[in-house]
């Protein structure tokens, strides 16, 4: 009987994700019966696929020599760079894009070089700045998913290779290109997708009838005009497009089935000559357009920290719950549902990634309508974001967890079968630490990105029991610039301070 | 006795049979060309693959429906014998208990098999730390723990070297102690030095063992064919 019932939390598990996404979209479109789309809408559609498929493309071209610069070079302070490559993903978009506009702006250090050299001056907002703040939220995350997949080539293929005598070229036709065909269209698809959906670089840099989204759209429609049918059609909308474009990025990624190898550090040879200027070359200008919005964002805020208002705690402790509950549950999930795909259930597969369908706002759209005519929607705020941040973290963990999944089921399912090693003793010896890494890596995304979500709370949230992010958000609002850059700092080290803490908790637990 | 019975087993192409019985503290060498079906008629016996046809029978028990772990046997594998983040002694006491929630006695007693396996005061090591000999002497030592009457070997020793691989067989010889073993090989030395019967494998029959003496002194056909006389 008790197995029984476990062996139904995976389903049950698949069931409350679809009610939560295809639920959601459903009421949407029940709402949305009427009116079909106008010019102003086929406009954004348009504009949204653009930009989406330009950062997805220029995000994955360079994250490839950048990953493999960082792979095969040493040198100081590289760790650090590495974890670097998980900061700007990880920073909440609002302060990313203030980070963004100190440096690119009108008045920005590389316009004021611009000028000197009679250039003329780069804009950064349209399409230009919509696709840079992509390329600077994503670029690392790419490349992190690569080094991931460099990492993950034994090392005894290098060995082999080199004892083969073959140079960088054959090298990287036989052993890399393989991992970047498996690795590489996954990435980028997910790339795609996230800018199909990024909500706050829009609502910054784009705008107006030439540079407007889906997205933008429904939250106009939801929270200035007033009007819920257009905004449920813009969400059936929004929802379609992101459900054909999983579907089809889902077939992009494929598992590479390399032998184990002993889990030995990386030995990949480090060619000279041309090779190593390159590389240091991608490794200074990436560290360059990472660093200086971060540290634009440090100088701004650094000096209000000190003396913030007690709201600003209330917010951030609230921020912090909201993120490590929605996190964890994630995890969990992922879990539960790559176990069951790992057994050989597709379906689990589709459940964990089906939230990639759902944007947090549609998700937000649908809840918003279902909610509102029988409870005040403030009042379900912070559960909401939880319930919408795990659901919409899910696909990542997944992503993270299934290719080491499938690859432990390959190299040590027979032995652990041989073994009678099952059920909770081969989740705790087995599973568990073989993926400890990308777990840690997975949770700490999951929870900094809880942390700096600025979506669905700002459709539920009333004045009061907001979260940090929203607090920055109705500071800039108040022209209280000071203030709200020193918030935006504090949501900054918070967001970084959970992510490292669940990485470096995965990196120790991580079998040697 | 371990008793294969009209044994059919398919995968694409692929094609053996095998109707044979092995008596109870036999050590069979099964021997064959590569691409005959060595791994794979052991792989039938262990449950990790399903027969179109036929019975696997051990002590006159059709072993189909049980879990390789719970079949009366323990394999080592060409490779991957040991889980590589765990240290020696986990990797061994998951022998006696999955979940490695062992007692004091089972500790000493995972002491104690390491011990036999001239391994003695390593169990802290992780394999990588390892060498290829040690990795397969661990291994044995699981097998030792786990006390299945019937061991079945593919091939764990094929990357040693020659005297490596005679020292690692007559260790299995000696820990065997009267339980039956199976042995894949491609090399008749091993043959002649292990086992006392060899079953061939060839033109998708697993032959009948035989003592292996009289096998190689008079091969047939096949076995001229695979030795190159």
């Amino acid at each position: 009987m008790a197995s029984r019932a476990v062996a139904l939390i995976p389903a049950l598990l698949a069931l409350i994700i679809v009610a939560l996404t295809l639920g959601s979209a459903a009421v949407t479109a029940v709402w949305g019966g009427g009116g079909g789309l106008g010019p102003a809408d086929w406009a954004a559609l348009r504009f949204t696929l653009l930009q989406a498929a330009l950062s997805a493309a220029v995000s994955a071209l360079l994250a490839v020599p950048l990953a493999r610069a960082l792979v095969r070079r040493r040198f100081a302070g590289r760790g650090l760079l590495l974890r670097l490559m998980a900061a700007p993903f990880l920073l909440p978009v609002v302060v990313a894009v203030l980070g963004l506009l100190a440096v690119f702006g009108r008045s920005g250090p590389v316009n004021s070089l611009l000028a000197v050299l009679g250039l003329p001056a780069l804009s950064v907002f349209g399409l230009h700045g919509v696709v840079l703040a992509h390329v600077f939220l994503n670029l690392p995350l790419v490349t992190r998913m690569l080094v991931h997949g460099w990492q993950a080539i034994p090392a005894e293929r290098f060995r082999l290779a080199q004892a083969l005598g073959m140079g960088p070229g054959p090298q990287f036709r036989h052993l890399e290109l393989p991992m970047l065909r498996a690795t590489l269209p996954g990435a980028a698809a997910l790339v795609f997708l996230l800018c199909l959906t990024s909500f706050a670089v829009a609502l910054t840099l784009g705008g107006g009838p030439k540079a407007s989204t889906v997205e933008l759209a429904i939250y106009q429609a939801l929270r200035f005009d007033f009007l819920p049918g257009k905004a449920a059609t813009l969400a059936a909308v929004q929802f379609a497009l992101c459900a054909t474009v999983t579907l089809a990025a889902m077939r992009l990624a494929r598992v590479e089935g390399f032998g184990a190898g002993l889990g030995r550090e990386v030995e990949m040879p480090a060619p000279g000559g041309w090779r190593r200027g390159v590389d240091a070359l991608m490794i200074v200008l990436a560290a360059g357009f990472l660093l200086a919005p971060l540290l634009a964002v440090v100088w701004r805020g650094a000096p209000g920290v000190v003396a913030l208002p007690p709201s600003v705690g209330w917010a951030a402790a609230r921020s912090l719950v909201v993120a490590v509950l929605s996190a964890v549950l994630a995890a969990v999930a992922a879990l539960v549902l790559m176990q069951a795909r790992v057994a050989g259930r597709r379906w689990a597969e589709l459940a964990a990634m089906l939230p990639l369908a759902a944007s947090g706002l549609v998700m937000g759209t649908g809840l918003f309508l279902l909610v509102q005519p029988v409870a005040p929607v403030e009042r379900l705020a912070l559960p909401v974001t939880m319930l919408v941040n795990a659901t919409l973290a899910l696909p990542y963990l997944f992503r993270l967890l299934l290719p080491e999944a499938l690859r432990l089921e390959a190299d040590y399912a027979r032995l652990a079968e041989s073994l009678s090693l099952r059920g909770a003793a081969r989740l705790r010896l087995l599973v568990l630490p073989r993926l400890a890494r990308p777990l840690g890596f997975g949770t700490g995304l999951a929870a900094a990105l809880s942390m700096g979500d600025l979506g669905v709370i700002a459709l539920f949230a009333g004045e009061r029991g907001v979260t940090l992010p929203l607090l920055v958000q109705r500071l800039t609002g108040a022209y209280r610039m000071e203030a709200a850059a020193s918030a935006a700092l504090l949501l900054v080290g918070l967001s970084f301070a959970l992510f490292w803490l669940f990485d470096r908790w995965g990196a120790r637990h991580a079998a040697a | 006795m371990l008793r294969l019975e009209h044994l059919d087993l398919r995968q694409d192409d692929f094609r053996l049979q095998a109707d044979l019985t092995v008596p109870v503290g036999a050590r069979v060498a099964v021997i064959g060309p590569s691409g005959a079906g060595k791994s794979t008629l052991l792989m039938a016996v262990a449950g990790f693959f399903a027969p179109v046809a036929g019975r696997v029978l051990w002590a006159g028990q059709d072993l189909a429906g049980r879990a390789p772990g719970d079949r009366p046997l323990s394999i080592l594998f060409q490779d991957q014998n040991l889980f590589p983040h765990l240290t020696l002694a986990q990797n061994l006491g998951l022998g006696l208990r999955a979940d490695l929630r062992l007692d004091a006695g089972q500790r000493a007693r995972v002491e104690e098999a390491l011990q036999r396996v001239g391994l003695a005061g390593m169990g802290a090591r992780k394999p990588a730390q390892l060498s290829g000999g040690q990795i397969g002497r661990a291994a044995l030592a699981r097998a030792l723990l786990r006390e299945r009457p019937l061991l079945l070997l593919d091939e764990p020793f094929a990357a040693l070297g020659p005297a490596l691989k005679a020292e690692m067989l007559d260790l299995v010889a000696e820990l065997a102690d009267g339980a039956t073993v199976l042995m894949v090989t491609h090399d008749p030395a091993d043959a002649r030095r292990f086992a006392d019967q060899t079953i061939l494998v060839a033109d998708g029959i697993a032959h009948a063992p035989r003592p292996t003496a009289e096998l190689f002194a008079d091969p047939p056909p096949a076995l001229r064919a695979y030795l190159g006389i």
